[in-house]
């Protein structure tokens, strides 16, 4: 596949790039990369991989834009308000980006369908909120041999992981299975800065490209912790859990399965 | 005993456990924090038993949420 004229000059920032170069983009332009959630971690992933050339980019989201999502979700705007999120993003990544294709599942994510939605795509980029749908993706991933980006924000603070089979823990080996429903403080219920969002989904938009183009160290085997009040990054060791429940030495989770739901989410 | 707690130097009382490391640290949502001692992982079930000793370097690791709040799982 030879590169267009205009090709080379929207991604010459990239292909300039040693780590990236031609062979990289090619790469880029090949991969396909799975977003579940098109809300603050999804917004600014989506649009940054969009805008590098990620050639195929999925975008799984059951709900509509909302007034309130618009303080951090930058890739919907205001005449969005009401529309359905995957379509808005997918609108906002194609006006940066004609040249990739992206394809929308307006879905809620569960046991019945995560493996179809994942199977499909090289990496995976969880941009969800509640836990349930955390732990659902990474048994998925795990059970489907799939790397991928866990995140999570709260107030001004994030953490970020990354997934690749056989390289380094999964979620559920760091924690064990989900908070019960409400007993830890969610986005909507304790707040969170729209900027936070954008930093830790732009992390996970990086760990994403450096994947697809095999250069650099991935958060594998680490937790990336992000305190915006001290302005402080630390990268925490996080060992494999040999008793971990989906990867671990005696598994006994051999297929997904959904944990109940915090009335938070339940709008 | 020194330990190094979330990155940073401290002096303790010796014989200090897990669990009243937690408690002296005032961790938030004490009973959903995940632990490492030495980059290994301390259960939960442990944390009332689990010495600490000179030089350990202790993490706490938190659950956070995310981006979507609005309804992706049903």
């Amino acid at each position: 596949m030879a590169f267009t004229n205009e090709q080379l000059e929207r991604y010459s920032r990239n292909i300039i790039l040693s780590e990236v170069g031609v062979k990289g983009q090619k790469k880029l332009l090949n991969a396909r990369v799975l977003i579940v959630g098109a809300g603050g971690l999804g917004a600014p992933a989506a649009l940054y991989l969009a805008a590098a050339g990620v050639g195929t980019i999925g975008i799984a989201d059951a709900d509509e834009v909302d007034l309130s999502n618009l303080q951090r979700q930058i890739i919907h705007t205001t005449p969005d308000v009401g529309k359905a999120k995957v379509q808005s993003a997918k609108e906002t990544m194609l006006a940066i980006n004609p040249g990739i294709t992206v394809n929308t599942y307006r879905t809620f994510v569960a046991s019945d369908n995560v493996m179809e939605l994942i199977a499909d795509y090289d990496f995976i980029l969880d941009g969800t909120d509640n836990f349930p749908a955390k732990f659902l993706i990474n048994d998925a991933c795990v059970l489907a041999g799939k790397p991928f980006s866990h995140a999570g924000i709260i107030r001004f603070r994030g953490q970020l992981m990354t997934y690749v089979p056989g390289r380094g823990p999964c979620y559920r080996c760091v924690f064990k299975e989900p908070p019960p429903p409400d007993a830890v403080p969610t986005c909507r219920q304790a707040g969170v800065i729209g900027a936070v969002a954008g930093v830790i989904g732009s992390l996970q938009a990086l760990e994403a490209v450096k994947y697809i183009v095999g250069k650099g160290e991935l958060l594998t085997g680490y937790l990336l912790t992000y305190d915006a009040l001290k302005m402080e990054f630390r990268k925490i060791r996080v060992p494999l859990a040999r008793d971990c429940a989906v990867c671990g030495e005696h598994p006994t989770i051999l297929k997904p399965f959904d944990y109940e739901q915090a009335e938070c989410d339940l709008k | 005993m020194k330990l190094t707690v979330a990155g940073i130097p401290k002096e303790y009382a010796d014989g200090l456990t897990v669990a009243k490391l937690i408690e002296l640290e005032q961790v938030e949502t004490p009973e959903y924090v995940t632990v490492s001692v030495n980059d290994e992982f301390i259960r939960s079930s442990a944390f009332a038993e689990t010495a600490l000793k000179d030089g350990d370097s202790v993490e706490f690791l938190y659950f956070m949420g995310g981006g979507q709040c609005d309804g992706l799982y049903q």
